[in-house]
């Protein structure tokens, strides 16, 4: 409750701040966000070191099955999540210079840029499943499979919010006055994209 | 040029070049140590640009910049220290 109005009284301040050169220290957002990203950043952790060390014990393995994968798919997933989270940024500048009608408008570009990578993703799949590819064919496959899987729900969370954050910027919520609910599912929406940044090179190209 | 001093339209310029050296050096068939660290590098530095310039944590409390940053290099670490292992 505290740490919710503190942010509050610090949004209200952000503009002001934001025209002066001396660096307010704010945090964008709700305090609770950046717990629950910190948390989701851990288990990514802990996937990310568990594929390096079990790849350390089956090299030769996880070399030739890398091959396997479609790298260009993974590259414009990497160019699709790093535009999405561009344009959800720009939102969040719109609010706070309370540039309405370009809130509602950069989150749908976002929206749209995660629905590219839904698609792009699932044709992978596709192809995957097709060549009847499952968790139990190999270790590598196994990881590959669960690390891209688990991410790939996390785009559709954040899609969900960017969703919530379309509605409510359409209703006029957000603005210079208040833009904390914007900042908070923004964050987790970068938070996606961080991820991917570390996944793509892991899994696709790193050998 | 006017547009580039806004630093979200600077991080995404350079998260598309780093993305596409990336992509190059799978292309070229890229392997081994020089590979590896050359890949974490650009891996770390696109993910210091989302930290600090989409996720506005540049201006943020130290506390919350070292909390993210420092799982950057958590993960980093450990995946040089399992390619390290890997490569012996």
């Amino acid at each position: 409750m505290i740490t919710a109005t503190i942010g509050r009284m610090d949004s209200t301040l952000a503009p002001a701040a934001r025209s002066t050169p001396q660096r307010a220290s704010r945090l964008p957002g709700d305090l609770a966000i950046w717990f629950f990203i910190l948390a989701e950043l851990l288990a990514f952790a802990v996937f990310f070191a568990a594929y390096a060390f079990a790849r350390a014990g089956h090299v030769e393995e996880f070399n030739l099955y890398q091959q396997t994968l479609d790298r260009n798919a993974g590259a414009l997933n990497t160019v699709l999540l790093i535009s999405g989270s561009w344009f959800v940024v720009l939102a969040v500048q719109a609010a706070h210079r309370d540039d309405r009608p370009a809130i509602p408008r950069n989150l749908l570009l976002g929206f749209l840029c995660g629905g590219g990578f839904l698609a792009v993703k699932v044709f992978e799949y596709a192809a995957k499943f097709g060549a009847g590819i499952t968790l139990s064919t190999n270790t590598f496959y196994m990881f590959y499979i669960s690390l891209t899987f688990f991410h790939f729900m996390h785009v559709i969370l954040g899609m969900v919010i960017l969703a919530i954050l379309w509605v409510q910027a359409r209703k006029d919520v957000y603005g210079a006055h208040d833009a904390h609910g914007l900042e908070s599912g923004a964050a987790y929406w970068h938070m996606v994209d961080l991820l991917w940044i570390v996944l793509f090179p892991l899994v696709y190209v790193m050998r | 040029m006017n547009a580039l001093r806004n630093p979200a339209h600077r991080a995404w310029l350079v998260l598309l070049v780093a993305t596409g050296i990336t992509w190059y050096l799978g292309e070229a068939g890229a392997a081994g140590t020089a590979a590896i660290v050359a890949m974490l590098a650009i891996a770390f530095i696109k993910g210091r640009l989302v930290i600090l310039d989409f996720m506005e944590l540049r201006a943020a409390p130290l506390l919350w910049r070292v909390l993210l940053e420092g799982w950057l290099i958590l993960v980093s670490s450990l995946i040089l220290l399992a390619y390290w292992i890997s490569l012996r």
